[in-house]
């Protein structure tokens, strides 16, 4: 499957594309198929979101993920300050990089 | 220190007030994220892995208890809680937002520091020794000619967009504290048999893909022709340097594809064209900067004694605690490398601490190192143990300077967009694994990039460790003998790579080795250099090793 990302314009935070706007938790990104680049160009010209890419990801037990470590850490946080990351009350949650 | 006179100031508020405009257009939509990039990055602000990320300026390391001050305010006001400081005796940010920056620039103008020269093709921010102005074997204080660098260079129109990023460094010490040869140009203020101070000139060093030692190309330029003979260097560069691959686009590859007497030769005819241009700052300028940069009011006769009475107090002194030039006062560093910690990180809280220590013991002065820790530079010896305790309170008190606990690391694939492996975590494992040997070990420095880009400085390493991206998956190569002193080398790839328990187990069994073969005195870089590496791989491969 193919997820969408980027971050948010202004406060940079990283974001997902849900079919219907941008959301914190990849958990809830859709599989954009072939229209990654052309929601991409759209959304970055309505400065809802800025470098925006397309990533390759796979469906898991909690919803989608993405298939390479960098942007697992980028949705999850940094695995060394997990109280700074989307599961901040999950100890475990540095395992969902690996 | 240096204080900014009124030009300083009208350039960095209006600095300010056009990134605030900057901004505003990119918000509004005005501007493009093309086009706005490389105007947010000649501000310091990078869009990393998880946000934006602010670097902030501090030229040659050096700052007040108000700028450290601020520092930990913006932590607190405009991030998370925490700053990181950096190999560039720099500090950044990783959770900023677009529309708060230029608020946060402002703050950072009002105490007279920006995060300009922190990102782009430019100079960037001059470093220098973390003991200038302190220690005894300086030739001068080498801060008033890092900062009449950064007055040359900011902003300087003819270099603003080079090749690529350009790196210099000044020292004034045979001992180099700074990996003077590592830098783009590395400069040593020396002085000659008649007495005159001069710039030996080292030029084309650096760490990255292609790691280079700079080699000297002039041992001497009167002191008073050293930005006319920089600007030499530089423009050689900017007229050849290689702007059609940025791989290939640093000085150092310049300087090795000319040959450094070719390169030499350039420069010198540039430089001669130069001269009669007269470029040179005046000297009543370098006087003015070189006033601000005078002793402070050191008191006279002071008690040597310090009471060793205190066993962590004691090991704390014998590792953190460095000769001052003046008697009756030490030179204090300060561990950002706490066991099991983030190197380089320090908390809002643990940053006003460290500025109110500076301000009561160390005339209103701290210093940024370039592994990633913090000085204090003029201690009386009478206020080391009040210091050590509110230090060690606050988390800040370990013993481990220059230990294999004392890590550099980059951010990483925890932080960096850039990276291929987490950096933090391995560096964590290691200072845990050795925690309590630390002291057997003796002095060990040992640095962790994340990528290539070798950001923490892995090739410097007495051993050195490099994480790369293999199919996915984090992938760590060992290197031993590298070292950035006076008796810089670069260290060589031991073999195949580890996973991250793996590195650190090779890490064990290369230090086994050292403790195993080391004779009276020797440094693990000592022992390596005397034994070689053969030792050392076949205890790190052997397939029975533990």
């Amino acid at each position: 499957m193919k997820i969408l990302t980027g971050n948010d314009l202004k406060t940079g935070a990283v974001t997902w594309w849900t079919g219907e706007g941008w959301s914190l938790h990849v958990a809830e990104a859709t599989d954009v198929g072939e229209h990654g680049d052309e929601i991409a160009a759209r959304e970055n010209a309505a400065r809802r979101v800025v470098a925006p890419y397309v990533i390759d990801g796979e469906n898991g037990p909690d919803g989608p993920r993405p298939a390479h470590i960098k942007d697992r850490i980028r949705a999850l946080g940094p695995t060394v300050r997990l109280d700074l990351s989307v599961k901040p009350a999950d100890p475990d949650a540095g395992s969902y990089v690996i | 220190m240096y204080k900014y006179d009124s030009y300083d100031q009208a350039m960095v508020d209006a600095r300010v007030a056009e990134f605030r405009d900057q901004v505003r257009r990119r918000l509004d939509g005005s501007l493009a994220e093309e086009q706005f990039r490389p105007l947010r990055l000649m501000n310091g602000l990078y869009l990393q892995l998880h946000a934006y990320m602010l670097r902030v300026a501090v030229p040659y390391g050096t700052l007040n208890s108000a700028q450290m001050t601020m520092l930990g305010d913006i932590a607190d006001k405009y991030d998370r809680g925490y700053g990181h400081f950096t190999t560039r005796q720099n500090i950044q940010y990783n959770w900023i937002k677009l529309e708060e920056a230029p608020d946060i620039l402002a703050d950072l103008a009002k105490v007279e520091m920006h995060a300009i020269q922190t990102s782009g093709n430019c100079i960037r921010n001059t470093t220098s020794d973390q003991y200038a102005g302190a220690i005894a074997d300086e030739v001068v204080d080498p801060r008033p000619y890092a900062e009449l660098i950064r007055q040359w260079s900011t902003f300087h129109p003819e270099f603003s967009f080079l090749p690529r990023k350009f790196k210099m460094a000044v020292i004034a010490s045979d001992t180099d504290r700074a990996a003077m040869r590592l830098h783009d140009i590395g400069i040593q203020i020396v002085r000659n048999d008649a007495g005159e101070l001069g710039a030996a000139f080292y030029v084309g060093g650096g760490m990255g893909r292609t790691p280079m030692i700079a080699p000297c190309i002039n041992a001497f330029v009167p002191i008073d022709q050293m930005i006319t003979y920089s600007e030499a260097c530089l423009r050689v560069y900017n007229r050849h340097g290689r702007r059609d691959n940025k791989y290939k686009a640093r000085i150092k590859i310049l300087v090795h594809e000319l040959g450094k007497d070719e390169y030499t030769r350039q420069v010198e005819a540039e430089f001669a064209h130069l001269r009669t241009q007269n470029i040179e700052p005046p000297l009543a300028e370098l006087e003015r900067i070189k006033a601000q940069f005078a002793d402070p009011p050191f008191e006279i006769a002071l008690d040597e004694t310090v009471d060793r009475s205190d066993p962590d107090f004691a090991v704390w002194l014998d590792n953190n605690v460095q000769v001052h030039k003046a008697p009756g006062y030490a030179i204090v560093t300060i561990s950002l490398k706490p066991v099991g910690g983030i190197p380089g990180d320090a908390s809002a809280d643990q940053i006003r601490l460290m500025a109110r220590l500076a301000k009561r013991y160390s005339f209103d002065e701290l210093r940024v190192t370039h592994a990633q820790n913090i000085v204090l530079p003029h201690v009386r010896k009478a206020d080391l143990h009040a210091v050590w305790q509110q230090l060690d309170e606050a988390g800040l008190g370990t013993p481990n300077l220059d230990k294999i606990g004392d890590i550099i690391a980059c951010p990483g694939l925890d932080y960096c967009s850039l990276a291929n492996a987490r950096s933090i975590p391995v560096a964590q494992k290691i200072s845990e694994r050795f925690a309590g040997r630390e002291q057997e070990i003796g002095e060990l420095k040992l640095k962790i990039s994340g990528c290539i880009n070798a950001c923490g400085h892995h090739h410097a390493g007495h051993i050195g460790i490099l994480g790369v991206d293999r199919k996915g998956v984090e992938n760590y190569q060992l290197l031993l003998g590298g070292s950035e002193g006076a008796d810089t080398s670069l260290g060589t790839i031991t073999g195949p790579g580890f996973n991250e328990e793996g590195i650190v187990d090779a890490v064990e069994k290369a230090t086994s080795v050292y403790l195993a073969n080391r004779q009276d005195g020797e440094r693990f870089l000592d022992t390596y250099r005397r034994i070689g590496m053969a030792p050392f791989k076949d205890a790190i491969y052997a397939k029975d090793a533990v």
